[in-house]
């Protein structure tokens, strides 16, 4: 099952830049919730806060508190690799490992972790894969083909089953349509909705349709910081801030 | 039917055609290149057919199973040397190996501060650095030491000379491993020593390859650090802490000797010695390239 994620107070910096100005909010257990802005806004960065990819960059700060669930991630004593097993990763670029056969993707973050139970580990890959909606395309090559070998639109479903194999509780989402066609689009946009049942999912979208299609809460950021936070409807329709609303109706941005 | 006509008649119309001067420059393009290429295999070919021309004659069953003859008996072969440079590259390699890629992998993943910067330079120098100096390096820490010559010195003078080599081609390899393949695997809550084993390095292995049968097959035909460090020897010899046999050395002492007969037998030993670095080097690639999934960049 899928926790909720809250905010409170995030900051964070690229050296001397700050790229999120206090930001709080509140992410509702097995929804979608998604984030809206201009390029350069802090999507990307707030949503690498979640799960502590951002301090993997050099020269960047943190500060601020995040829960999942009931565990606070930049509490003292909490190591960012177990924080990175609860909450699931899919990047903008579909990113395979590319001499693993698509296998060994699905099964990466479990065997490199200690997993060695084969029989279930084939379980849990076969599992991933349908949920991804990869397997019956896949199911026939899964030990004789390359992750690299798949067109752009599988390898990102790939992805997904990767990081759906480890179980986590939550699933960020860094633009993961955005370098797919429409009709892989589609595929993972219908994708997100099954996965709500098990998990709570934070996407990043510079593609307000798919935020209005995908999402019961939207966030709209705008130069780090968050502007506005509301159902996704009511983003859309009666946003209660101008900016927002300019940024909607299609004004700058 | 006529539309089509049209159309290609429009189309044929946007290009330009092709003028007699570019077309000129084109094949002069071409000619250039292909030159460039057979200017560069020519050597290899030369050299290659030439060896096999001296030395074919000499070669035979006694050559690879016995060792040398005193001067005036005729037959014997370089079978100590041969499994004497068998011995000798083993040990430079059992050590060079896993040093340079050690080093290729903190300069790649960690070295970015002024440590990795002195390491680099370093690196390079080492690289240019004589290879008899390497061989009076290895004399000095090894020879001296233990006061004879042996197979143990010969190793750790070709080793010296693999490190740098290895460290550099690693550091670039793992380099070219996308930023995107490391998220990936941070992001599933892989640590990272672990992501830089399993990860960075298998998807960089085809070229971490590279670079050691690069160095490997450089050092294998080093005479200049072996003439103080593993001696040579005119028998047998399995002790590493013994003098050794080696057959760039061997070659050298047979080649600058005044008799007609050791001369056919360094010509037998250089073939003998370029077929076993292209073998070993063929038989690392095949070995490689069996673990590698289909489609894989």
């Amino acid at each position: 099952m899928g926790v909720g994620i809250e905010v409170q107070q995030l900051n964070a910096w690229f050296g001397k830049n700050q790229a999120l100005h206090d930001v709080s909010m509140k992410v509702t257990p097995n929804q979608a919730t998604a984030v809206i802005g201009p390029s350069g806004c802090g999507k990307s960065t707030f949503v690498r806060c979640l799960n502590r990819m951002h301090e993997t960059l050099p020269e960047t700060r943190v500060e601020g508190k995040v829960k999942i669930g009931d565990q606070e991630i930049y509490g003292t004593g909490t190591s960012a690799v177990q924080i990175r097993r609860r909450i699931g990763m899919v990047f903008q670029k579909p990113n395979p490992f590319p001499t693993m056969s698509i296998y060994d993707n699905v099964a990466a973050g479990l065997k490199l972790n200690g997993f060695r139970d084969r029989q279930k580990l084939n379980e849990i890959v076969e599992r991933s894969l349908r949920h991804a909606a990869l397997w019956d395309e896949v199911k026939d090559d899964l030990k004789k083909k390359s992750g690299a070998s798949l067109s752009g639109g599988q390898q990102q479903r790939l992805c997904i089953a990767r990081a759906l194999a480890v179980e986590p509780q939550v699933m960020l989402m860094d633009e993961p349509a955005s370098a797919l066609d429409p009709i892989s689009t589609g595929k993972i946009e219908e994708l997100i909705f099954q996965l709500k049942e098990h998990y709570t999912i934070v996407i990043v979208t510079h593609n307000m349709q798919q935020a209005a299609r995908v999402a019961e809460y939207t966030g709209f950021f705008l130069l780090g910081k968050l502007i506005e936070f509301d159902k996704t409807e009511k983003i859309f329709t009666t946003p209660s801030d101008k900016r927002t609303e300019d940024y909607i109706t299609g004004r700058f941005g | 039917m006529r539309n089509k006509g049209t159309a290609l008649h429009s189309a044929e119309m946007m290009i330009p055609r092709v003028g007699g001067f570019r077309r000129v420059k084109d094949h002069l393009a071409t000619f250039l290149a292909v030159g460039a290429v057979i200017l560069v295999l020519t050597p290899l070919v030369a050299i290659f057919v030439y060896l096999l021309y001296k030395g074919v004659g000499s070669l035979n069953w006694a050559f690879l199973t016995q060792t040398p003859k005193p001067v005036g008996e005729a037959g014997g072969g370089m079978a100590n040397a041969i499994v004497g440079s068998t011995l000798i590259l083993l040990i430079a390699s059992a050590m060079g190996v896993p040093v340079g890629i050690g080093a290729g992998i903190y300069l790649a993943e960690y070295g970015q501060g002024r440590f990795g910067k002195a390491i680099r330079f370093t690196a390079d120098v080492l690289n240019g650095v004589p290879s008899i100096v390497i061989g009076i390096v290895a004399y000095s820490i090894v020879v001296l030491r233990q006061k004879h010559f042996s197979a143990l010195a010969g190793g750790v003078a070709l080793a010296i000379m693999m490190v740098p080599t290895i460290a550099r081609t690693t550091e670039e390899m793992l380099l070219l491993v996308p930023q995107s393949v490391r998220e990936a695997a941070q992001g599933l809550g892989i640590s990272r020593w672990r992501t830089t084993i399993s990860i960075t390095l298998r998807t960089a292995t085809s070229g971490i390859i590279t670079g050691v049968m690069l160095a490997f097959a450089r050092v294998a035909g080093e005479t200049a650090p072996l003439l103080f460090t593993a001696f040579g020897n005119q028998f047998w010899n399995f002790n590493l802490n013994q003098p050794t046999a080696a057959l760039p050395l061997q070659i050298f002492v047979y080649a600058i000797s005044p008799f007609d007969e050791w001369h056919r037998q360094a010509w037998a030993g250089a073939l003998i010695l370029i077929i076993l670095i292209v073998s070993s080097v063929a038989a690392l690639r095949v070995v490689s390239s069996r673990g590698m999934m289909k489609g894989a960049s």
